[in-house]
């Protein structure tokens, strides 16, 4: 394994800019959908409700919809990036050059995770004129952003080789990561919630990823950071050995 | 010292078997050409030596390196031009042999990746996106995307199915030179006069076997000598000249009482006698052609399974 070797670094590379080239649709458009949802929700429901003791409701949403943004974001650059590739056949260029698994996912991984962050930090700068924001441990806000968009750039490797359509990637993505995300306490505290919903929302890993990361802003979250981070690193590792075996066996790639 | 080493492959897709058992050896140096018709299984062997498609049996080795065991040398000697014409819309063409040159670990690789785009007449079209090139242009891509890390052995899978008279020449041209300066070629082709201007040795594969493996100047030896072609005014073939008449012209010429007639002549210096036979049975020749055996010939016969004279 060899994280910095030339064949890692180009794909990495070519990951950027491939996103970078149509940065309207992969870094703007979603920047843009957050803050309406901000105006939307904020405006609602400012005053109305209170998640947080002490913070208001949209300081409480624009976290959730940084990480939105991060983990949304990281997800559709690797699975997009590999379904067009599989289903156009320039995949082909991947495969046939001395590449390792490790590389490749790694390579993918993290380009997914400089998208996720260029579009969460575009939703926060944008987002940020809107409320009061406290920055009480930022490194868990680093911690977590980086551990969320790895976890779903590497959801977005395993949907991006398992998928032969873009109907079976949309399926991946409009079943599972949106409701996931949605119902991890973006837009609210699963304290609120009625007692089984409550119980469901401890099986969701996404709700980890975003109430560690509204830790780092508040230094308040609905259950310990130290508890979120062992779930999420876990989840990490667990998603990432899936991803590497998908590539080291060839699953779906060479027959 | 062996350039592609290919012993017993098998292949089976659900059920079909692609590859039944093929083993084949290829020289460093050669310019060897896989030959046979659609569905015979060459674009799964050549999947089969790019590390694309696993063997369920057997084994592929490139400069001695295992494609699946030890798949980091064996991809490193090996350049494939893939059948489909792929492309990735994102990037230029600079770009796109860049990034292929950066996957095989070469960095500061532009002396070469110029010398290729010349070589392909590409230099023009250098900064113009893939998605704005022509379907040669494209080709052309591909070719130098397999070439961009110098391999010694080159794979070219229908590299001219679909383009036009000059990227043939250009192609062929700069793999020739590529041939003269060691690099191992290995061609799929269905233009059959291509494989026997280029190629020095040929396997052709039917339904997954090898059925025949030869050099070109041997194969073409097969089909002993040409044909000649007499087109007779007046007057039918004589009795002695009737054993000469080429084995599928028989039944034709047989029937129709014909005043054409194909003759396998064996050497040039038999024509002669063979005039002067006519001649003398007082038939009298409108038009006649001597024609070369070709690979063609020798390709018919081999996947009709008739025997090879």
């Amino acid at each position: 394994m060899n994280f910095l070797s030339v064949g890692f670094r180009t794909l990495f590379y070519k990951e950027i800019l491939r996103f970078w080239k149509v940065a309207t649709q992969t870094i703007a458009a979603p920047v843009v959908t957050s803050m309406l949802y901000l105006l939307i929700f904020g405006h609602v429901l400012e005053g109305k409700v209170q998640m947080l003791e002490g913070v208001n409701y949209t300081s409480f949403l624009i976290p959730g919809l940084v990480m939105m943004s991060v983990l949304q974001n990281a997800f559709a650059n690797s699975s997009s990036s590999l379904i067009q590739s599989k289903i156009t056949g320039n995949l082909v260029f991947i495969l046939l050059p001395p590449l390792s698994h490790w590389e490749i996912v790694s390579a993918y991984v993290a380009a997914s995770i400089v998208r996720g962050l260029v579009v969460g930090a575009g939703v926060f700068i944008i987002t940020a004129w809107f409320a009061h924001l406290s920055f009480v441990a930022p490194l868990w806000i680093i911690v977590f952003a980086l551990l969320g968009a790895a976890i779903l750039g590497t959801m977005g490797v395993i949907a991006g080789i398992w998928a032969e359509k873009f109907d079976q990637l949309a399926a991946f993505q409009n079943f599972l990561i949106m409701p996931a995300t949605f119902l991890a306490g973006v837009f609210y505290s699963i304290q609120k919630l009625p007692p089984f919903w409550l119980a469901v929302s401890h099986f969701n890993p996404f709700f980890y990823m975003i109430d560690g990361f509204r830790y780092g802003f508040f230094g308040k979250s609905d259950v310990s950071p130290w508890t979120s981070l062992a779930i999420v690193a876990v989840f990490f590792v667990v998603l990432a050995a899936v991803a590497i075996n998908m590539l080291r066996r060839g699953y779906k790639l060479r027959h | 010292m062996t350039a592609i080493q290919i012993d017993r492959v098998e292949k089976s897709y659900k059920g079909f078997k692609a590859l039944k058992g093929v083993s084949l050896s290829i020289e460093q140096g050669e310019f060897f050409g896989l030959l046979g018709p659609n569905g015979a299984g060459k674009t799964t062997l050549i999947s089969t030596i790019a590390g694309l498609i696993r063997p369920d049996v057997g084994s592929v080795r490139i400069h001695g390196h295992d494609v699946v065991t030890d798949q980091r040398q064996a991809r490193m000697k090996l350049g494939v031009v893939p059948q489909e014409l792929v492309f990735d819309p994102f990037f230029t063409v600079r770009e796109t042999l860049r990034l292929q040159s950066g996957y095989f670990g070469l960095k500061n690789n532009d002396k070469w990746i110029d010398e290729v785009m010349e070589n392909l007449d590409l230099t023009a079209k250098a900064d113009v996106n893939m998605r704005a090139l022509s379907g040669g242009m494209k080709r052309r891509v591909l070719v130098a995307q397999a070439l961009v890390h110098k391999p010694p052995v080159i794979v070219l899978d229908e590299p001219t199915a679909g383009v036009d008279v000059e990227l043939r020449q250009t192609l062929w041209k700069f793999i020739s030179r590529l041939n003269r300066e060691g690099h191992t070629v290995v061609l799929t082709t269905h233009y059959l006069e291509e494989a026997q201007a280029m190629c020095q040795r040929v396997a052709m594969l039917k339904s997954g076997n090898v059925v025949a493996l030869d050099t070109m100047s041997q194969l073409l030896r097969r089909v002993s000598g040409s044909s000649l072609v007499v087109h007779l005014k007046h007057g039918t073939l004589p009795e002695g000249l009737r054993h000469l008449v080429a084995h599928d012209q028989h039944d034709e010429n047989a029937s129709n009482g014909g005043n054409k007639v194909t003759l396998r002549v064996n050497a040039y210096n038999e024509v002669e006698g063979i005039l002067a036979r006519l001649r003398e049975s007082g038939a009298e020749i409108d038009e006649m052609q001597l024609q070369q055996a070709d690979l063609e010939d020798i390709f018919l016969q081999i996947m009709d399974g008739a025997p090879v004279r």
